[in-house]
């Protein structure tokens, strides 16, 4: 194809973006996520049997000692930003109409940031013991 | 074609736009891609039972009683069970496209293979984990 022919500007092509400009970041994102989400679900699971039947007091300490609580830390703040994009994908999938669609990413990044800062905020809670 | 080139009443039915899933045959590389998003939206709920169980037990031993009754409970431990199954199958899942996306595993043979491995393996672990559940628990109560 001829230099004339081109529709793309030359720094258009050099940048590589596309019509959407940044194509790629969703998918990039979730796989970052999902990666460090199996050793993270593993460790969740393993927390979880660990306190199964436990009283109350162990689990506070158990959930609010260093490690534990980092753990499930970033498993909260990984979880949050991949259901974030996931549940993203899922309304852009298959809610058409304008309104209802902004209403719903709206609500999907309400409901995330809402669950990850109750379930963040609870394990600080019992890390410091205030 | 005669009929749409004249405009008879049969060319001006509804017709779909484009195929979508009904006309397709259920493949289970294709039920295995609709059962990842499901569990997906579920986890995406399932996150509320990890919160209310956090902020129960940074609430205090009455708060906690109440989470350890409900999950305690057969619903409660339904709805447990299936929570597991979704994670692990999601995990699962989610390994096989990581799989995929490096250009590896797409041959047929291969691509059945994997779908059935996530069905299994996620039945498999999520029974080895309750297995391990109920043997830290000391048996089924």
């Amino acid at each position: 194809m001829s230099e004339r022919a081109q529709m793309r500007t030359p720094l258009g092509r050099v940048r590589g973006l596309g019509a959407a400009r940044s194509g790629t970041w969703h998918f990039w994102h979730q796989r970052v996520t999902s990666v460090a989400g199996i050793p993270l679900t593993i460790a969740l699971i393993v927390i979880v049997i660990t306190l199964l039947g436990r009283s109350h007091a162990t689990t506070v300490q158990v959930l609010g000692s260093p490690l534990v609580a980092i753990v499930m830390l970033l498993f909260i703040a990984n979880s949050a930003y991949h259901m974030w994009i996931g549940m993203q994908e899922i309304i852009l999938d298959y809610v058409h109409g304008e309104i209802i669609k902004l209403v719903t990413l709206m609500a999907n990044t309400f409901f995330v940031c809402a669950v990850a800062l109750a379930s963040a905020y609870a394990i600080l809670k019992l890390s410091f013991g205030v | 074609m005669a009929d749409i080139e004249t405009g008879t009443a049969t060319s001006r039915r509804a017709r779909p736009l484009s195929p979508h899933l009904q006309i397709y045959t259920p493949m289970l590389t294709m039920m295995m891609s609709i059962v990842h998003r499901i569990t997906g939206a579920a986890l995406y709920f399932g996150m509320l039972l990890l919160a209310w169980w956090l902020l129960a037990a940074a609430y205090g031993p009455n708060a906690y009683a109440n989470v350890e009754w409900f999950m305690g409970s057969l619903i409660g431990r339904l709805i447990l069970f299936g929570y597991t199954w979704a994670l692990l199958h999601h995990m699962l899942g989610g390994i096989r496209h990581l799989i995929w996306d490096t250009g590896r595993g797409l041959e047929p043979t291969e691509r059945e293979l994997l779908a059935k491995a996530t069905l299994v393996g996620s039945i498999v672990f999520t029974l080895i984990v309750w297995g391990i559940g109920y043997l830290v628990m000391g048996g089924p109560r």
